[in-house]
């Protein structure tokens, strides 16, 4: 799960991370208030919306008078700001962040995340701030210092002063820049986060550290034991069909082709995918219906797809192990009654009573085209599209 | 011959009362030599009771005390699960098989650190796993038994259902498995790809192993670095999610393409370049794997 800037810096705060001074503000009248409260003479107005590169973009601007704070706060709220992480559609951008401004000296990086091959918690730090990390990885990976903590003993003192004198932190802010990293560590963990990112992380001329960024991702997991975070979700910052999908406890995501997929498990699900695509055609989503599933969640995950007007062809692909084919084959008549299916739809089943389940599919009387292997039915589902598009 | 388990294998089963726990032991139980292998439940407020005749312990410790079980399956639910495997460990069980999906990373990478820390012997598989099963002896999992044939090929995979596909397979072409693994799709699990294809080296029983994959994390080019230096059994490969987009967890909390890193077209390269033949065609695995025997 994925929260704002500024509700991050809200956590940062209560971990005792220093960040800039900043009110949230839903209206351009609330952004002119909230300059007037933080006083001084620059303003940094942010748009918020969970993905990055949102200052390329246009989204974050500097005011120096409260005539310009309330120019920036209109001109950013409401448009729809493109970065590299929103697709060319861009995201609307319906809250904002209102800063004091920072006077900056050195910009820095650092994040966390956990490290797969160690099976700890990774602390990244770089003295390339500003930038994206990932180019720094690609082209100066000696500039990037890493930390693998000790899950049972937290980043030590000793660690995070020896990190943060790599990336460049002066002499006499490296007790501060130490404290720092330890808190945002111990924030990380107790949150149960999967992402803390502070991009950049600023020395000012006066030499305080500050975290002028704040990028929080937590483990879906875990949840359950974070009410607080959970809160802060914003629901309008996500794909509706993905939260539709989470409601009836599928796996559900958008992708850009024109056939939808329904399948029983995450591997075979992509694996499917990848099928579609090597017979010449696009998946229009990843959706795993899970173990369980029942004739509810098919027709919801039917109904799902089908809201996608992209869709223009259905492949099931359902490996009946525990789960029985004539129940699978019952679920989808009943789904594609239900929603009046107007596209091409593809069944394959594999698994107990595999003969009986392709007899109901047969005698409901659906234009629905069975295939005996997952080949077959990425073949058929392209032919299918390829079809109607020619009867046009 | 088989790798993890076979018909003389003990096992328990931790969550044995609840109702994942309950469905996969009558049916794991149903399965070859299951009626003699699963001997013990493990539920704190249930010892003395018992399911459909088998005994039901407090702990796991006493399980294994009273009926010689060395091998446990967990089906304790997400938030527990982790004490779950700790408490397997702490009874110096020969294997935990953790299938429970959904416990918080940060569970496992402390019972994993403890694991490391006290150099404890004990193995995990899992979790977010199907288990594993030697056809025609012993099935620890949820995966359907009647799919599998018993033979001298290994499969090992992160995901379930993909297995499945991979099995069946192989079993329509008259090729039958010594064992099947199911490593489990989690971030921050126990036994890897390169461990299970160890084991099947090892394996006197095993002439060949068919690996699948999927996107995140660098465990499929770990495992074809050890295959170029130490294998000496042909190994096929397949790595599902070419069409994932990146920054997206793929259903699989790690199958997620992060940093440009994990995609399925790099750990095809590498295993390629480690001399496994891969097929970027899923409904191609079995006769890819016919091709080496």
């Amino acid at each position: 799960m994925k929260i704002h800037e500024y509700q991050g810096k809200e956590i940062f705060r209560r971990y005792g991370v220093p960040t800039p001074r900043g009110v949230p503000a839903f209206s351009v009248e609330e952004a002119v208030r909230a300059a007037q409260k933080l006083g001084g003479k620059v303003w940094v107005v942010k748009a918020q919306i969970h993905a990055g590169g949102r200052g390329k973009g246009g989204g974050v601007k500097v005011a120096k008078s409260l005539d310009e704070v309330k120019a920036r706060a209109k001109q950013i709220l409401g448009m729809q700001l493109v970065t590299h992480q929103t697709g060319p559609q861009g995201q609307k951008v319906r809250r904002l962040l209102v800063e004091e401004g920072a006077d900056i000296a050195k910009e820095l990086y650092v994040g966390l995340v956990a490290d797969r091959g160690t099976q700890r918690v990774v602390l990244m730090a770089s003295s390339e701030g500003g930038m994206d990390i990932e180019e720094v990885a690609a082209k100066t990976p000696r500039k990037i210092h890493k930390v693998f903590v000790d899950p049972a003993a937290g980043l030590a003192e000793g660690e995070a002063r020896e990190v943060a004198r790599k990336i460049g932190i002066p002499d006499a802010s490296l007790g501060q820049a130490a404290e720092l990293l330890r808190n945002l560590y111990r924030c990380y963990w107790e949150t149960d986060a999967s992402l803390v990112e502070v991009n950049p992380l600023i020395v000012t001329r006066d030499g305080r550290v500050v975290a002028l960024d704040a990028k929080l991702n937590f483990d879906d997991n875990a949840l359950f034991r974070h009410a607080d975070v959970v809160q802060l979700r914003d629901l309008d910052e996500e794909d509706p069909l993905e939260i539709e999908a989470s409601k009836h406890d599928l796996s559900y995501i958008s992708l850009d082709g024109n056939i939808g997929c329904m399948v029983n498990g995450a591997g075979l699900a992509m694996a499917t995918m990848d099928t579609i695509k090597l017979y010449g055609g696009a998946p229009a989503n990843f959706l795993d219906v899970g173990g369980g599933a029942t004739a509810e969640k098919v027709t919801a995950a039917f109904k799902i797809m089908l809201s996608n007007r992209k869709v223009k062809a259905i492949l099931v692909n359902i490996f009946g192990g525990i789960m029985k084919c004539d129940t699978i084959a019952a679920g989808v008549v009943a789904a594609a009654r239900e929603v009046h299916l107007a596209v091409p739809l593809v069944v394959r089943m594999k698994g107990t009573n595999e003969e009986l389940g392709k007899k109901i599919l047969k005698d409901s009387g659906l234009p629905i085209i069975s295939a005996d292997n997952m080949a077959q039915a990425g073949q058929k589902v392209v032919a299918a599209i390829k079809k109607k598009k020619k009867k046009k | 011959m088989s790798i993890l388990v076979d018909k003389n294998t003990r096992v328990m089963t931790q969550g044995i009362t609840g109702k994942t726990g309950m469905f996969h032991t009558q049916a794991s139980r149903a399965y070859a030599h299951g009626r003699e292998c699963y001997v013990a439940g493990v539920n704190p407020k249930k010892a003395g009771e018992d399911f459909e005749g088998i005994p039901i312990f407090g702990t796991v410790r006493d399980a294994r005390e009273k009926t010689g079980a060395t091998v446990s399956v967990i089906y304790v639910p997400p938030p527990f699960a982790a004490a779950a495997i700790w408490e397997a460990v702490e009874a110096d069980l020969d294997l935990a098989i953790c299938i429970t999906e959904g416990i918080p990373v940060r569970d496992m990478i402390e019972v994993r650190d403890r694991m490391r820390k006290q150099n404890r012997r004990t193995l995990l598989l899992g979790p977010n796993c199907p288990g594993v099963i030697t056809p025609g002896e012993l099935k620890i999992g949820i995966m359907p038994g009647h799919i599998h044939k018993k033979g001298r090929v290994g499969v090992v995979s992160r995901s379930g259902t993909l297995t499945y596909e991979a099995v069946a397979q192989l079993s329509e072409l008259g090729i039958g498995q010594s064992s099947a693994v199911g490593i489990g799709g989690d971030p921050v699990n126990g036994l890897k790809h390169v461990d299970v294809l160890r084991l099947f080296n090892d394996d006197p029983g095993t002439d060949a192993v068919i690996m699948i994959g999927e996107i995140g994390g660098s465990d499929e080019e770990t495992a074809a670095e050890w295959v170029k230096q130490h294998m000496r059994k042909p190994v096929v490969g397949f790595i599902a999610g070419v069409t994932a987009p990146p920054g997206k967890r793929m259903g699989h909390a790690g199958a997620i393409i992060s940093g440009g890193k994990g995609t399925a077209q790099e750990k095809l390269a590498v295993m390629q370049a480690c001399g496994m033949k891969v097929t970027r065609n899923p409904a191609e695995m079995g006769r890819l794997l016919k091709s080496v025997l």
